[in-house]
């Protein structure tokens, strides 16, 4: 990652009047990126809406693709190419329409003036999101010290089982339930978390290899505990756990109709924790010198070892708190698929926030949108939900290729892509 | 293992010429890896060897079809001295402490004794039980193919400096265009191209964003982990799930045998009586190993991996270079693909691939970026899944849950992780976009 910067010394010492950037001097060209952070990196913002436009119009050539209709009607193409058209865009219109409709406002179900039928597209959205935000943070949490966690499937596994089971086996009074719960679930998800830390550190076991290990090891787990019975429902013919009790479950906060949960509360104090930890405190700032130069730090006096494990513990924390908000907010019993791919889709809203704490929010938001309409699409119009998922790889990879995006839209260039200063590779 | 050694040389001891200064260990870590052998000799010892649930015999067959080549060993005798073997060598350790080099030998060692101690406690459960041998390695094989090759396209693009975490999604469009080709053309020869081709296009994606666009290279594998995801269960569902007869029905591969090699009792069957795509795994396990090692082709690979600069300064095309690895790195794990729908099952699912890139991955860093080391990692892992599929189905003295057998290859990749490989180091520039001055 060094050696493009490395370079640019040498340029600035040598400039070459032939491309216009290369007029400015280095130190000038960091001072004009860093007013373009300091002022919003409007940039950026800008980079970020043409890439979900660009993603959006890819995904529409899928939907038209995929479209019987517009399949029916390309067949006699050169004969009336234009009924082709109209159907694919009939079918790209009702597609993104119903897109819309379950993420955001739903013009139908808000006709009948109840709460749920105004808000609820909003909190399908903020319940998609909460642990897509938690999960982020927890990403970026660990990218900013170096470390890739691959292990959010485990960690939210392990936080889940762990806050489910307190949920279900013990019987506290309210409040005090709910709180050992979360608690239980930190925990649970620390543990499995600060595993792969404690191995990095002890053994120099790289995390990549034992998160993605230890993922499987948490999903068997799980399998095997939902056959076990005390574990699992009666009459054991599913795999399916006991139901959380009323008292350890996260209040809804938009009354019993909608499913939107106080999970959210959680998540949103929790980025707070995040960018505080990071922004404000002496921890936060040995976890990005140990991230942006291991070898820097150790000189500086800095446990690299200690760093590894610390913010491993509190990136399967965020994973544990996660799975609480599955298990005590989303859902109300553990089954086999509990963590619902939040652990992967986690890495890319954390990629798509720049591994900060404001930027993950907004991405987990936008994730949720992305998947709580998806839901509405595939119901309503038959286009299978993974066009969501192309969308959101195709927004990450865009925003991560500022250089495409701006060739494809012919802008000016400012600023770098993200990832730039996250995830470094295998030697840290 | 410990800190200490975090510059202990790379991955290929072949070109290290200095002797690695080994630091002493610390008696802390002496005492505690000294005293888990222990407790595993212990294990063996008390838990297979001296309990009431072990019994006498532990019969091994080797081939169904020849009786006589089966072995069968005392099960409680032969777990009490392996039990002891270990628990020696792990006392040894606490006491004197084994030479950095020794103690990975002592690793291995232990690792054996106990898997073979497990194994005669296992299979003796009930009188008559025995365990196929033949079988077992066979099912390691099969498991090993797909993560062999995902690992040779992960050494092919991290040896030319491009990180690719894209392996997965690789595999699975290799998958899926293998099984709709392969039932397009209604040939099975013309779908293993389609799935090479449909790899080599992720594969170009990873090398055009990483070259061209700079992009961080672990984002760029996640996300196009993702978008392969994405895709390809989005074509499923629209196109192939409707149309199933038309394009996922493809045929699989009959197994070739070799004539006279297939006839050698034992590795005969084993290995040569398999089908086109492993064989091309042969030949590309033997071609990576030769020509990264001793071609021009490998020591340029291995150049622009390393130190880009000083190969571009002698007139190796870098940037050409990486294109044409990564390319052909993401055909190999189209291969892969290819082995899991039309060389095994035929049809394509959903997520078929089901994280075995990421095991690849895995086997990669575990072999430290040399073919043979992530081959015996993804060997490794393929026997001990197939134990822990083969012990699901046996009998054994205390039944084990089949979800907790089946955690078995995943736990011993960790241990082997953490016990054996410790720190490894990339190659040098892995990862590091090189932009032409």
């Amino acid at each position: 990652m060094s050696s493009p910067k490395d370079t640019t010394a040498e340029q600035a010492a040598e400039p070459r009047p032939d491309r216009p950037e290369d007029r400015v001097t280095e130190p000038e060209r960091q001072r004009r990126r860093g007013r373009w952070a300091a002022t919003g990196g409007a940039g950026t913002v800008a980079v970020t809406l043409l890439a979900f436009v660009a993603a959006m119009v890819i995904g529409a050539v899928l939907i038209a693709v995929a479209d019987p209709d517009t399949q029916a009607a390309s067949k006699y193409f050169f004969s009336y190419p234009w009924d082709t058209f109209t159907a694919a865009g009939r079918a790209i219109g009702a597609g993104y329409r119903s897109l819309f409709e379950g993420a955001i406002f739903n013009p139908n179900t808000a006709a009948n003036g109840t709460l749920s039928g105004i808000l609820g597209p909003i909190s399908e959205t903020l319940v998609n999101a909460t642990p897509l935000i938690l999960g982020g943070l927890g990403v970026g949490l660990a990218f900013r010290a170096g470390l890739f966690n691959i292990g959010g499937q485990g960690q939210i596994i392990l936080g889940a089982t762990f806050a489910g089971y307190v949920g279900f086996a013990w019987h506290l009074p309210v409040g005090i339930h709910l709180l050992v719960g979360i608690v239980a679930g930190i925990i649970g998800g620390g543990v499995w978390g600060g595993l792969t830390g404690w191995l990095k550190a002890r053994t120099g076991a790289h995390e990549v290899i034992t998160t993605i290990m230890l993922n499987y090891v948490a999903l068997y787990l799980l399998q095997y505990l939902l056959s076990v019975k005390g574990f699992q429902r009666p009459p054991y013919g599913q795999a399916i756990s006991n139901v959380v009790d009323g008292n350890a479950r996260l209040p809804h906060l938009l009354g019993r109709d909608l499913r939107l949960h106080a999970g959210l509360i959680i998540a949103l104090l929790a980025a707070y924790g995040v960018h505080w930890l990071l922004t404000r405190s002496t921890l936060g700032f040995r976890l990005r010198a140990v991230g942006a130069n291991q070898f820097a730090a150790r000189t500086a006096g800095m446990s690299v070892e200690r760093s590894y494990v610390i913010v491993m513990l509190l990136s399967g924390a965020l994973f544990g708190l996660a799975g609480v908000s599955q298990i005590l907010g989303t859902n109300s019993a553990i089954t086999g698929d509990i963590d619902a791919g939040i652990g992967f889709d986690a890495i890319t809203v954390a990629l798509l926030g720049r591994g900060k704490a404001g930027g993950i929010v907004w991405a987990g938001l936008l994730f949720g949108a992305l998947h709580a309409g998806g839901v509405q699409m595939q119901a309503s119009t038959g286009t299978p939900i993974d066009l969501v998922v192309v969308i959101q790889s195709l927004i990450v990879l865009f925003i991560a290729a500022p250089a495409l995006i701006r060739a494809l839209f012919r802008l000016r260039a400012t600023g770098g892509g993200v990832g730039q200063q996250i995830a470094k590779g295998w030697n840290g | 293992m410990t800190a200490t050694d975090a510059r202990t040389p790379g991955p290929d001891s072949e070109i290290i010429a200095h002797e690695v200064v080994e630091p002493p260990q610390s008696l802390r870590s002496r005492l505690g890896s000294g005293a888990a052998l222990v407790g595993v000799g212990l294990v063996c010892l008390v838990l297979f060897g001296i309990s009431e649930s072990a019994r006498t015999q532990a019969e091994f067959v080797l081939n169904p079809d020849h009786p006589h080549l089966s072995v069968t060993l005392p099960a409680r005798w032969s777990s009490i001295v392996l039990g002891v073997v270990v628990a020696l060598l792990g006392a040894w350790q606490m006491a004197r402490g084994w030479s950095r080099r020794g103690i990975r030998t002592v690793i291995l060692v232990s690792l054996l004794c106990f898997v073979v101690s497990f194994l005669c406690w296992a299979v003796s459960g009930a009188p008559g039980t025995s365990f196929d041998l033949l079988g077992l390695l066979q099912a390691t094989i099969v498991t090993a193919v797909p993560l062999v090759l995902g690992a040779l396209a992960g050494v092919l693009c991290e040896r030319s400096g491009v990180i690719n975490v894209a392996i997965e999604g690789q595999m699975l469009a290799g998958a899926f265009a293998g099984a709709l080709v392969a039932s397009i053309a209604s040939n099975g020869y013309v779908g293993i191209i389609g799935a090479m081709v449909a790899g080599g296009l992720i594969g170009l994606l990873l090398a055009v964003f990483a070259i061209r666009y700079l992009v961080n290279q672990v984002v760029l594998g996640v996300v196009l982990n993702v978008f392969a995801l994405g895709l390809t269960g989005f074509a499923y569902d629209a196109l192939m799930q409707p149309n199933t007869e038309s394009l996922n029905s493809p045929s699989t591969f009959d197994p070739i045998a070799v004539p006279l090699l297939s006839k050698i009792p034992i590795i005969g069957p084993l290995l040569f009586d398999a089908n086109i795509i492993v064989y091309l795994t042969y030949i590309l396990i033997v071609v990576v190993d030769v020509a990264l090692f001793r071609s021009r082709w490998g020591l340029r690979t291995r150049a622009i991996g390393e130190h880009p600069l000083a190969a571009d300064t002698v007139g190796i095309k870098v940037l050409a270079m990486r294109y044409r690895n990564v390319v052909m790195g993401g055909a190999v794990a189209g291969l892969a693909g290819a082995f899991l729908t039309i060389g095994s099952i035929g049809g394509f699912s959903r997520n078929i691939s089901s994280g075995k890139g990421f095991i690849a991955l895995a086997a990669v860093i575990f072999g430290r970026w040399s073919p043979r080391g992530a081959i015996a990692a993804a060997l490794l892992f393929g026997f001990t899944d197939a134990v822990a599929t083969v012990l699901s189905f046996t009998q054994t003295p205390v039944q084990i849950p089949s979800n907790i057998l089946l955690m078995l290859p995943y736990l011993v990749t960790v241990f082997a992780v953490a016990g054996l490989v410790g720190r490894v180091q990339a190659p040098a520039a892995d990862g590091e976009p090189y932009v032409k001055q």
